[in-house]
């Protein structure tokens, strides 16, 4: 099973939930950390750390003496990676998406493709939880190529976590894509409920199961929880505006451990994500 | 994708027009990134406001714009399947690299291909080798970018579609409208609210600016996050300068992140308090120095520390 932690808005808790959740399954589970532009599941979860392995995305390398400067791969690239004005092109890896389409329309095979890293994926066994994470190179825009690596990594059977990176783009998508359910995080403020929103509209579009945490409850109103009234969402658990907590993951401590009173309820969170009937729908 | 580094407006040209964008970023998501750049956009002498945060913009609940004009956002293109046509001999299927095409029965009993929109990145790779020609191509239309009048001033902000792509392109869009704005109407300061994260939005979003603020908060992930966003800053050569939100939720933290963020070479500009007035503010869509919550001084000593009031005394 392929539980996806997500929201639209940064900040409300993700990570808190995911690691906090990975800790009480604990037995084999997997946590699969997809924010790689910031990940900081790591930081909750200390463990023997794996070699770091690169993650590469395919880019073109022009053979300047095959080239004839047609200009076909500069006309088919959508990305304007490989440009060529009457001249041998010239290409901007960083705008590759990895396409292969430069290499496949060049008439003379003068192109050729080569590994050019985005980024890595690091293993840690963390006290019976495999944490993968992948963490892009500083200044590498694209992230989705990485995050479907990190995806990757699921084992066929067992139980994965994936937290997944904020927003509502082509990075959520990536790292939600193909879950069986996603718990979706957020707080009781306007920019929380515009933001959850959002994430609803997403993750109604892929089709998947969602139920809702709402973290810091009591800060805020209730247009939250009339929203997941209104909306049929279950709400999996409320995460109370507890001082204390924020205090804990600012030191980089899992609540259920530095405050073992709020264990039940991360408890009742597990149990329902385990068991949440794949006949909920969104 | 960002815009092409060659094609971007440098600090250098900003400054020949006169104007100056301060560019609001967090690394870390929920810091209160957006809470500042409201307040720094009442406080800011006739500011244009830009929300480039366009995959979950929450700048208008505080600012409460109208909106003037909308205009959709088309970018790329993606590709879909006539299922009349298509033979399903799975060509498609075997040139995507992005798992997008999927193969089922088709009308006749063979097998046909569809594309996942989702999972489409538009790079037209079936849609040239696809020997039926069966895939077209059209234009796809990604969100929309308002320009509006906000309490502020003009404020360009924008909608990504669910799930959409091409968000660098947007914020691009998104920025260039709000200078072409400020340029019309003589107004120097340009605040930008920016997405989280390191990645192509954020990327978009800080090229060319004249100054980069961070929002961070004393916690290990602020910190971690923190280091990340102040590399990128670096690596495009914008000054950064730093301030620590909620401080008091953890000192020790806040003095560590503090030092590291000199030793980075970043300006440290201030410190927010914690306050549950901030959250009140945003119920009554109000920024936090209109409704003179405790940390209201906080923010008001930071947009002074800045030194953004005055350009021409730069």
């Amino acid at each position: 099973m392929i539980v996806a932690i997500a929201s639209g808005k940064g900040g409300t808790g993700k990570t808190t939930v995911a690691v906090n959740l990975a800790r009480l399954l604990g037995g084999g589970v997997h946590l699969l950390d997809c924010d790689v532009e910031e990940p900081n599941d790591h930081l909750f979860l200390p463990g023997t750390n794996g070699a770091a392995e690169p993650v590469t995305l395919p880019v073109p390398e022009v053979d300047q003496q095959r080239c004839d400067a047609c200009g076909a791969c500069s006309d088919f690239c959508a990305y304007h990676a490989i440009v060529s004005f009457g001249i041998k092109p010239l290409v901007f890896p960083e705008l590759c998406h990895g396409c292969g389409g430069c290499a496949l329309v060049c008439p003379r095979q003068a192109i050729r493709e080569v590994p050019r890293r985005i980024g890595e994926i690091r293993t840690v066994e963390a006290g019976g939880v495999t944490l993968v994470q992948g963490r892009i190179d500083v200044g590498v825009p694209s992230s989705p190529p990485l995050i479907r690596a990190v995806r990757a990594r699921a084992p066929a059977q067992g139980m994965t976590l994936v937290d997944a990176p904020p927003g509502t783009s082509c990075p959520v998508v990536a790292a939600v894509r193909g879950a069986d359910l996603v718990v979706l995080v957020t707080e009781p403020t306007p920019f929380g409920l515009h933001d959850l929103e959002l994430a609803v509209a997403l993750v109604r579009e892929l089709g998947i199961p969602c139920g809702v945490v709402i973290n810091r409850a009591g800060s805020g109103d209730d247009r939250v929880h009339a929203f997941c009234r209104r909306e049929g969402l279950p709400i999996l658990a409320q995460i109370p505006d507890d001082r204390r907590i924020a205090e804990a993951c600012s030191r980089g401590r899992l609540v259920v451990e530095a405050l073992p009173e709020y264990e039940p309820l991360f408890r009742q969170l597990s149990g329902r994500v385990t068991h949440f009937a794949p006949t909920q729908r969104c | 994708m960002p815009e092409r580094r060659v094609q971007t407006a440098p600090a250098g040209g900003a400054r020949r027009t006169g104007i100056r964008e301060l560019v609001v970023i967090s690394g870390k998501g929920g810091t209160g990134k957006t809470s500042v750049a409201a307040a720094l956009a009442v406080l800011a002498e006739r500011p244009v406001v830009a929300d480039c945060d366009v995959d979950a913009a929450d700048l208008h609940l505080l600012l409460s714009p109208r909106v003037e004009a909308r205009h959709g956002f088309r970018a790329g293109h993606e590709a879909v399947i006539d299922g009349g046509r298509c033979l399903g001999c799975g060509e498609c299927f075997r040139l995507c690299r992005y798992g997008a095409i999927e193969r089922t029965a088709g009308p006749a009993g063979g097998a046909a291909c569809v594309v996942d929109p989702l999972a489409c990145e538009g790079c037209g790779v079936c849609v040239r080798f696809c020997p039926a020609g069966a895939i077209a191509f059209p234009e796809r239309t990604c969100g929309e970018w308002m320009v509006s009048r906000a309490r502020t001033g003009p404020m360009v902000h924008a909608r990504l579609g669910v799930a959409a792509e091409n968000s660098g392109k947007l914020v691009s869009l998104v920025r260039q409208e709000a200078r072409r704005l400020a340029a019309a109407e003589g107004r120097t300061t340009v605040i930008v609210d920016g997405p989280p994260g390191i990645g192509c939005p954020v990327i978009a979003s800080l090229t060319g600016a004249a100054q980069v603020l961070v929002v961070t908060e004393p916690t290990v992930a602020g910190e971690h996050d923190l280091a990340r966003v102040l590399a990128l800053a670096g690596h495009f050569d914008i000054p950064a300068a730093v301030c620590v939100n909620k401080w008091d939720i953890n000192p020790q933290m806040t003095w560590r992140i503090e030092d590291a963020a000199a030793a980075a070479g970043a300006r440290v500009v201030g410190r927010i308090r914690h306050d549950p007035g901030v959250t009140a503010a945003q119920l009554r869509q109000l920024t936090v120095v209109e409704t003179g919550t405790a940390c209201a001084e906080d923010v008001r000593a930071l947009w002074r520390q800045l030194g953004f009031a005055n350009p021409n005394e730069e």
